[in-house]
């Protein structure tokens, strides 16, 4: 338990100077993407490596945080840190609800459930152009203000991004090893066993699926306000599938794991300039040898890969 | 008027239709052989349509030799996704698997993008453009086409699966793999060839439909999804029930589009899509079933 | 304490189950013996709320619980072990059993991942009731062994420590000894019989005959579907049917 808390205070004094470091550079903008990618990562791994249900829709959730947030901001003028648990509060009820009838399905079904979803939410931002502005996208969102300082710049939006990640990060930890976390982890081993242990299986993955879209609604929210411009394309299909691949490169049940994921597909790309549109490429064949070589994600398969190493060496000396 | 219209919209639902049911066909065939769902089923109906053309345009094959060419090389891609991608899954959980094949779906949509450009392509109708009129209503040769293949392929799957050793196999796959296995049959011979005929499916349904709506590298989500609808609203089934469970979509969607509004077009198969699972997970016409254990 | 009554279970037109009646008393060893194929397993399932059957009651503690699933069931004291150990794999030995003290602890998701002063108090008090039961099992030196690690044995082991965290009044144990060695096996009678002290009511469905005729009060014998004979342990090896049904009838 110690030791979750060290890693914890460790990992929040590097996210905290990493500004000094990057002295507000051009990679500040990039770090408030990864700290608004690392939430969504953790929210999807929740599901996914923590109760082994799979969904396909998440970009879904992720957009209606963003929507609502921005319409009731941009066109109905409300105050922000209102419209933002208001919007994660509609997003819980509405993922509650779906959750309950779709969360019945396995595997390979509730796959394409949750993908139908997700397209479905995606349809509605782009035909309600009334609301929405439709696949154009909906510009005037303010940012976030708090205590007279507006957080407008790249540095004051990595602060305030980082303060939520960072929250995330420590609420899910601290789910992760508690009583209703190992019923989670229970569940994806053996349902049957941790039904006759007393586990209501049923409404524990409902529960943990209505978190999951939280939290995605939170990030979709800042994500509004600190772009202030949002449009349907960032919250398609294509971007569930991202976000899968961060969950499933990072390590399926670690939520460190899902920073790595999301720093990870969100520098690529940076480094990659050149392969701009080829990404999605480097996705799949990412996804594929992860699944295949390193089931684990980075976080176990890099401890692993350098234990087989030293092992490998070793035999190799005693030969 | 309004009864023509509606017929209107009926026959050119009905043509989308079968393709939805042959792609869902594809799907029913690598779930019974495997229980696998197909994440990259769609692509192989975005292979059909894209190599037809390759072969047509860039190596200048006449039609009726370039679409047996596009047909046996979607069959190759098929065989190698099988052998890459599937086979030599260490842990084949069901997460795994739908990782592993929506992997496999953007890679090829991402090489097919590298080799073929984000443009959309026509692919000239097998026999001409003149409408032809039916009651008041106006379809394309194409059209016939369409149905004229969709009802010779389930001609053929039936006779397949139920007048050929290897089609006997398969269904002895789909009932029960072990018991198969025991009595002799190579069920992983049986896995590789469902990935095959489904891929040759998917690919007839791909490039009978691009000459009607273009063809471009990512044409394959919304169409392999569709195709999973119809296979989800015909239980599984890789027969007619399927199929018609298609013709059912594409009518329901051309209806939709064109008397509710065209641009929830698509969301009509997914909430179709979110029902059936929910409500009758065994599909429309199946009779429930105890889970299979 | 435990009453079926007129069960019938048929499985698309297989009838696996025929009208079987008994009663389970308190405090008991009950064995449910029969040949492969007689149905135990199947009655088990019934019982313990995996399956529902087609027809019939059963009765815990005089309350009705045909229909309830199996959390609700371990709520109401019924706990079982399975034929093929299911344990938890990726878990640690120790967080197994922890997640056997679901129902005696309450914390929910907000106050676990808020870290509440109760939700901290409440998990120092799950791992030591879960230390606990280790030492009864005796394998407190594995609590931090991954369990899917375990050898079969120890995973049976593990299976029961974590069904007793529940803190049952009856426990099922589908096929305990089922690959025991002869040693292991003699261990868990005696494991068994310490369990029955503690006021446990037990259930078991075994092949191993001689554990069952040593440690069961009562025995309940199952041939292909039917309820054959009910006795004590003496009664049954007396029985003719038995011996017949077991040793395959002369023409």
């Amino acid at each position: 338990m110690n030791r979750e808390l060290l890693k914890f205070l460790a990992f929040s004094a590097m996210v905290l100077a990493a500004p000094l470091y990057f002295k507000g550079g051009y990679l500040m903008n990039v770090l408030v993407f990864v700290g608004i990618y690392t939430m969504l990562a953790i929210g999807l791994n929740l599901l996914l490596g923590y109760a082994g249900q799979i969904s396909l829709g998440h970009a879904g959730f992720f957009g209606m945080g963003a929507y609502l947030s921005g319409v009731l901001t941009a066109t109905y003028a409300w105050n922000p840190w209102l419209a933002m648990p208001l919007a994660a509060a509609v997003v819980g009820v509405v993922a509650f609800l779906i959750g309950l009838p779709i969360l019945k399905l396995k595997g390979h079904y509730l796959a394409m459930a949750t993908l139908g979803l997700g397209i479905i939410i995606y349809i509605v931002f782009n035909e309600t152009i009334d609301l929405t502005g439709g696949p154009s996208g909906l510009s005037g969102i303010p940012y976030l203000e708090l205590g007279g300082i507006t957080f407008d710049s790249d540095v004051k939006s990595y602060y305030l991004v980082w303060s939520f990640a960072l929250l995330v990060i420590l609420f899910a930890v601290n789910l992760a090893n508690s009583r209703v976390g190992r019923a989670l982890r229970a569940v994806h081993d053996s349902e049957v066993a941790a039904r006759v242990m007393g586990v209501n299986a049923r409404l524990l993955k409902v529960q943990i699926f209505t978190l999951s879209a939280v939290i995605c609604s939170l990030a979709g929210s800042l994500y509004a306000h600190t772009m202030t411009f949002i449009a349907p394309a960032s919250f398609g299909f294509n971007f569930s599938v991202e976000l899968l691949t961060m969950v499933v490169i990072g390590g399926l049940g670690s939520v460190y794991g899902s920073f790595l994921g999301a720093a990870l597909l969100t520098l690529l790309p940076e480094f990659l300039r050149a392969a701009q549109d080829y990404d999605i490429i480097i996705y799949g064949a990412l996804l594929m040898l992860m699944v295949m070589f390193m089931p684990g994600g980075l976080v176990r398969g890099i401890p692993d890969f350098f234990k087989m190493v030293i092992k490998g060496r070793r035999g190799a000396g005693n030969a | 008027m309004l009864f023509d219209q509606i017929l209107q919209y009926c026959l050119s639902g009905l043509s989308t239709g079968a393709i939805y049911g042959l792609i869902g066909v594809g799907f029913s065939i690598i779930f019974n052989a495997t229980g696998i769902i197909n994440f990259a089923q769609g692509e192989f109906v975005m292979l059909g349509g894209m190599l037809t053309l390759l072969f047509l345009e860039t190596l200048a094959l006449p039609l009726w030799a370039a679409i047996p060419c596009a047909i046996a090389a979607s069959m190759v891609a098929g065989l190698l996704f099988e052998r890459l991608a599937i086979r030599p899954l260490r842990q084949p959980t069901p997460i795994n698997l739908v990782i592993i094949t929506i992997g496999g779906s953007i890679l090829i949509r991402g090489l097919a993008m590298l080799a073929w450009g984000k443009d959309t392509h026509a692919l000239p109708p097998f026999s001409g453009n003149d409408p032809i009129s039916i009651l008041g209503a106006t379809i394309l040769p194409q059209h016939i086409w369409i149905l004229v293949v969709t009802v010779f392929i389930v001609a053929v799957n039936r006779f397949y699966f139920y007048h050929t050793i290897s089609g006997k196999a398969m269904r002895a796959c789909a009932y029960n793999r072990r018991a198969a296995g025991l009595v002799g049959i190579d069920v992983r011979r049986m896995v590789l060839f469902s990935f095959v005929i489904s891929s040759a499916l998917g690919s007839i349904a791909g490039l009978i439909v691009a000459p009607l709506t273009m063809t471009s590298y990512d044409v394959g989500i919304m169409l392999g999804l569709k195709g999973f609808c119809a296979a989800i609203i015909g239980g599984m089934s890789s027969g007619i029930a399927t199929v018609i469970g298609g013709l059912l979509l594409g009518i329901l969607e051309s209806l939709g589009a064109g008397l509710i509004s065209s641009g929830y077009k698509d969301a009509i198969a997914f909430i179709i899509l979110l029902l059936i699972l929910v409500i009758r997970p065994q599909g429309l016409f199946g009779k429930a079933e105890s889970e299979r254990v | 304490m435990l009453e079926v009554a007129g069960i019938t279970q048929i499985f698309g037109g297989v009838t696996a189950l025929q009208d079987v009646s008994f009663a389970i008393h308190k405090g008991d060893i009950t064995g449910v013996i029969g040949p492969n194929g007689a149905g135990k397993t199947t009655l088990f399932n019934i019982i313990t709320g995996i399956y529902t059957q087609t027809s019939g009651t059963v009765t815990l503690e005089g309350k009705n619980i045909s229909a309830f699933p199996p959390e609700r069931l371990a709520r109401r004291g019924m706990v079982r072990t399975f034929q093929n150990i299911e344990l938890f794999n990726q878990m640690t030995v120790l967080e197994n059993v922890m997640v056997g003290m679901h129902t005696r602890s309450s914390c929910g998701l907000l106050s676990c991942a808020l870290k509440m002063p109760w939700s901290i108090a409440e998990e120092r008090r799950i791992r030591k009731g879960a230390v606990k039961w280790l030492d009864f099992a005796g394998i407190t030196d594995l609590a931090d062994v991954t369990a899917g690690n375990l050898p079969f044995g120890q995973g049976r082991l593990l299976e029961i420590a974590r069904a007793l965290a529940v803190e049952p009044r009856i426990m099922l144990m589908d096929e305990p000894a089922a690959g025991l060695n002869s040693q292991e096996t003699q261990a868990l009678g005696q494991l068994i019989r310490r369990i029955r002290e503690m006021g446990i009511t037990i259930v078991l469905v075994e092949h191993d005959m001689e554990l069952v005729m040593d440690i069961c009060d009562r025995i309940v014998v199952l041939n292909l579907g039917m309820k054959l004979a009910e006795g004590t342990p003496r009664e049954i090896q007396e029985n003719h049917e038995v011996i017949a049904a077991y040793l395959g009838e002369d023409d």
